[in-house]
């Protein structure tokens, strides 16, 4: 017990001397937490709306109207024909075009139905299916407007309608800030632990230090434990201090129980710098290591829900969530901090995180040996 | 000198990497209290050997027993017994004199104020008592080597393992660090020594010299000096040298 | 040149022989090609919805079953009682709940005005946004079918052509982005850790002193790398167009040229890190941790940058993977070709151009 004592105090004076670490662990997250929430939305706004209008008359017109009042359109230009309309969008100009056909007033009053054609710039699907469901409840508004004026009389009274109210529960102004926090947080957290708990062992390997720690009477046990313990008492202090900025630079609700989320986080990073340990015991050099975990991130990085949702994947992909614990920890996040979820909703994540945690454990230790 | 401890004790030991044969049927003893050089050139199996005895490496075969333990199952108890200053490195460059020797002070499991007194002894004796707070990094060469091996013995092992602890100082150092050495013996500690510097053999009460994994001559330095008709051990190194060239 | 070329050579030896960091250099790009492109996606499929349905007639079931063919949604179970939706809510599977209101059909049929309320689950606003106006499509949808079958004209309905992405694929939108990470991450890292590494093993020194020229160390250590990510990209675009379908509908040298481009920027952006920075340790933090995120995030690679606030949008700028991503767009899917890209390639060599000045400078001043 003693001997970790002394380990733990040569590490945290070893790690708070290194000058040139202490900003990238403690400040460089913030900042980017900050700055990258701003970035992350999908919200569409001022899509970019070419219109071709062929018939130029006031029904034309009005429907043009019920695109320009909305938020999500921006009419930049009025094009005199399709093919210069798509030179816009060729160019990058135009991110949608509007064509609507020659008739269009007469059609309507005669009580015939006809077609208008949209042209979406559908490199980005998502955008491209919104800009769609957007453009369609447009029409549908100039549709029911037109069976309130009635301008023909062929068009019924007796047409149905379904109204479609809906709410938006837990954040109800859609605030993507609220999503992102806990995932980027989870994100940077997990970065740093996962680097300087590997790249530490590493280093020792290294430069030879570790041959003089062998030959000493520390156990296994407890060298690994008091070169791990540092990173997960830092670990959670910028978890802290995230959440704080996150509280008060961004607003995120805080629903749940934040005790439950520090401790979620020590099994969390418990499992985090158990594949740091691995990880040094895998690799010989500082750049081997850093490769190797670069690799593993970036995998469990992008499919851990932090950009897209996990239910939208193959169901293959989902799979290899289960090894994932980057995916469990955000999920946990969320859950607790957005809808107040409690400890029987988070079991099944926890019970997981724990299955993996031990596993990497016993492989490392295992593998960790003093004597070869 | 025949009624001496036998603290070392190494039988056939043979150490293979792949195909390689490191430590060949290496045969030898070292009796407490003495000061045991372990000579050869570069390559010649050397560290192979140290770290076996060290517990940081396993022998393919062999008998191996360090301070009455046996290296393959109690290699756990040698390590309390025994200090060891290894060839690229000993002490953090990145904490203080002071907190290096507290550091491995504590993990010998010496008492807080036992390691504050030795580290007032130690360090005024060495003279660098006003500078315990600087960082090892910023000391020259020679200081380092010094403190690394009063940090080895620290916890009044039975046995030290010095690998190459003279490499880069310049000679008036490595005179001093001797006087170190000699001073530990004298202390009862046993002294297992490796170097490449031939001359260092001479401050050896027993010496070995290994080529290419076997060992080809042990005795006193005065005893081998007479049988090769030498007059330094350097000499006897080259006649041994010449000889397997020949032979 | 002599000289050159044997430090070229030893530089290739030591990548060729660590197996384990060459088998990553090529495993990752490939692997990571593959299963980004197959299971990173933002289209909606099978989400799982839960329905409250206190009418349960003929017209709501209709409805539902036109919801639930659509491929989109998934139904997890029906609920029972309003009291329901916040449980099912925070079992956290359930995106989204419907609400029929009592004689919905009737209300329908015989008054002509019915309503379906969404309730959706907003932890993940993205997701909760897109399904309540797919919904809302549908219900349009539904709602005018009945009515062309009663004989009301359905006014006006729309063809859309979805422009250089027929398919929506999502795919479409990563294979730029995964281009841009990796290269940029790899190139980057790499160059600036194997220099930082000669540094901190000492072994710096003593090509300074030899007759080498420093432009020609970096060079040597630097070329090597320029190779190897060349071959990454092709292997990343070969991935893209034989798995993913992703076209490259412009000119394929135009493109080499581009990528090859964006190796400089990324590799001189090494050379720059390797410059501030003393140890392995420090380059790599400051490579990985500080250029992974914003590059994902502030390069348009999954989110569009013209939604950002415009302070952000401005920091984007100077990400090199936000040009390079907007090259690969114009010329993979839009088949553009130099004249409307030469804005974003002069950025690229302006920077390649800046990085290396800087580099240059750094380089003599600690020499000094």
């Amino acid at each position: 017990m003693r001997t970790i004592g002394y380990i733990l105090q040569k590490e945290f004076k070893q790690i708070f001397r290194n000058k040139a670490m202490l900003p990238i662990i403690f400040i460089m997250p913030i900042i980017q937490l900050i700055i990258i929430v701003n970035a992350a939305t999908y919200e569409l706004k001022n899509t970019a709306l070419y219109i071709v209008d062929l018939d130029r008359t006031v029904v034309s017109r009005e429907l043009v109207s019920h695109f320009s009042g909305s938020p999500f359109f921006k009419i930049k230009a009025y094009s005199a024909s399709m093919a210069e309309a798509e030179e816009a969008m060729q160019q990058g100009k135009a991110d949608a075009i509007l064509q609507l056909p020659g008739g269009l007033e007469k059609d309507l009053v005669k009580g015939e139905s006809l077609q208008i054609q949209l042209v979406v710039n559908a490199i980005n699907g998502t955008t491209a299916g919104l800009t769609n469901a957007y453009t369609q409840a447009a029409i549908q508004q100039f549709n029911r407007s037109l069976i309130m004026k009635n301008p023909g009389g062929k068009i019924a009274v007796t047409a149905k309608e379904i109204l479609v109210p809906y709410s938006f529960w837990y954040n109800p102004e859609l605030n993507y800030k609220a999503f992102m926090v806990p995932g980027i947080l989870v994100i940077l957290v997990t970065v740093v632990s996962l680097i300087l708990s590997g790249m530490n062992i590493v280093r020792e390997k290294e430069i030879g230090t570790i041959e003089q720690i062998n030959v000493t009477p520390i156990r296994k046990t407890q060298f690994i434990i008091g070169k791990l313990l540092p990173f997960l008492i830092i670990a959670l202090f910028e978890l802290a201090f995230g959440l704080t900025v996150g509280k008060l630079v961004f607003g995120i609700p805080m629903v749940g129980s934040l005790w439950l989320v520090f401790m979620s986080a020590i099994i969390y990073v418990f499992v985090i710098l158990g594949m740091g340990l691995l990880l040094s015991s895998l690799s010989d050099t500082q750049q081997q290591a850093m490769f190797i975990s670069f690799f593993f991130m970036i995998i469990f990085i992008l499919m851990s829900g932090l950009f897209t949702a996990v239910e939208n994947m193959p169901v293959w992909a989902q799979e290899l969530n289960r090894i994932n614990p980057i995916a469990y920890f955000i999920r946990i996040m969320r859950m607790i901090l957005l809808k107040g979820s409690g400890f029987m909703d988070i079991l099944r994540e926890l019970v997981a995180l724990m299955i993996i945690g031990i596993t990497v454990f016993t492989m490392a230790v295992w593998r960790y040996k003093k004597t070869n | 000198m025949s009624e001496a401890k036998k603290v070392i004790e190494v039988k056939d030991l043979v150490k293979r990497f792949g195909n390689f044969v490191a430590n060949d049927h290496l045969n030898f003893d070292v009796y407490e209290g003495e000061i045991f050089g372990f000579l050869g050139a570069n390559g010649a199996g050397k560290t192979t050997a140290i770290r076996i005895l060290c517990g940081l490496s396993s022998p393919t075969s062999g008998l191996v027993s360090v301070a009455g333990y046996d290296v393959y199952k109690e290699a756990d108890k040698i390590k309390k017994e025994i200090g060891y200053m290894s060839q690229k490195f000993s002490l953090y460059e990145d904490l203080s004199i002071r907190e290096n020797i507290r550091f491995y002070g504590g993990i010998y499991g010496l008492s807080s104020a036992v390691i504050k007194e030795s580290t007032r002894t130690l360090l005024e004796k060495l003279q660098l008592w006003e500078k315990r707070d600087t960082m090892i990094g910023s000391l020259p060469l020679g200081w380092r080597q010094k403190l690394a091996f009063s940090v080895a013995i620290l916890h009044k092992p039975r046995i030290v393992f010095l690998d190459e602890p003279t490499g880069g100082v310049d000679p008036i150092t490595r005179r001093q660090f001797w006087e170190l050495i000699h001073e530990a013996a004298r202390g009862g500690i046993t002294v297992f020594v490796t170097t490449h510097y031939m001359d260092e053999a001479e401050y050896c009460d027993r010496a070995t010299i290994m080529t290419e994994g076997r060992i080809v001559a042990l005795d006193h330095p005065s005893a081998l000096k007479k049988q090769y008709n030498a007059d330094s051990m350097n000499d006897v190194f080259l006649k041994l040298a010449r000889n397997k060239e020949t032979a | 040149m002599k000289r050159l070329l044997g430090f070229i050579n030893k530089e290739v030896f030591h990548i060729l022989r660590d197996p384990r960091t060459l088998a990553i250099l090529f495993g990752i790009p490939v692997i990571q090609m593959l299963l980004f492109g197959f299971a990173i996606t933002n289209e909606i499929k099978d989400a799982k919805i839960a329905i409250l349905d206190l009418s349960h007639d003929q017209t709501s079931e209709k409805l539902t079953n036109k919801i639930i063919s659509t491929g989109y949604f998934q139904l997890d179970r029906y609920l029972s009682a309003a009291s329901d939706i916040d449980a099912v809510f925070r079992e956290g599977n359930v995106r989204m709940v419907l609400v029929f209101e009592p004689n919905f059909g009737q209300k329908f049929v015989k008054e002509g005005k019915a309503s379906v309320q969404l309730i959706a689950d907003a932890s993940e606003p993205n997701t909760a946004n897109l399904l309540v106006n797919y919904t809302q499509g549908i219900i349009f949808d539904f709602v005018r079918l009945e009515n062309a079958a009663g004989g009301v004209s359905p006014g006006i309905t729309t063809e859309v052509r979805m422009a250089y992405n027929p398919g929506l694929k999502g795919v479409f939108m990563f294979v730029p982005g995964i281009m841009a990470m990796l290269l940029i991450l790899i190139s980057a890292l790499m160059t600036s850790i194997s220099i930082t590494r000669e540094k901190e093993m000492g072994t710096m020194e003593v090509l300074l002193v030899s007759p080498l020229r420093p432009f020609q160390i970096i060079l040597g250590k630097v070329l090597p790398y320029v190779l190897l990510s060349i071959i990454n990209a092709i292997l990343i675009l070969l991935v893209a167009k034989l798995v993913f379908g992703v076209p490259v509908m412009g000119s394929i040298a135009l493109l080499m040229l581009e990528c090859t481009l964006y190796i400089m920027v990324s590799l001189s952006l090494g050379i720059l890190i390797s410059t501030l920075v003393k140890t392995q340790q420090v380059a790599m933090m400051i490579s990985l941790v500080g250029l992974m995120l914003p590059t994902i995030l502030l390069s348009g690679f999954i989110y569009p940058i013209e939604n950002m606030p415009l302070p952000l949008q401005g920091l984007c700028q100077i990400m090199p993977p936000r040009w390079f991503i907007a090259i690969l767009k114009e010329i993979m899917l839009k088949g553009n070709g130099f004249a409307y890209i030469w804005k974003e390639t002069l950025v690229l060599v302006a920077m390649t151009v800046i990085f290396i000045s800087i580099s240059v400078k750094k380089f003599k001043i600690r020499l000094a």
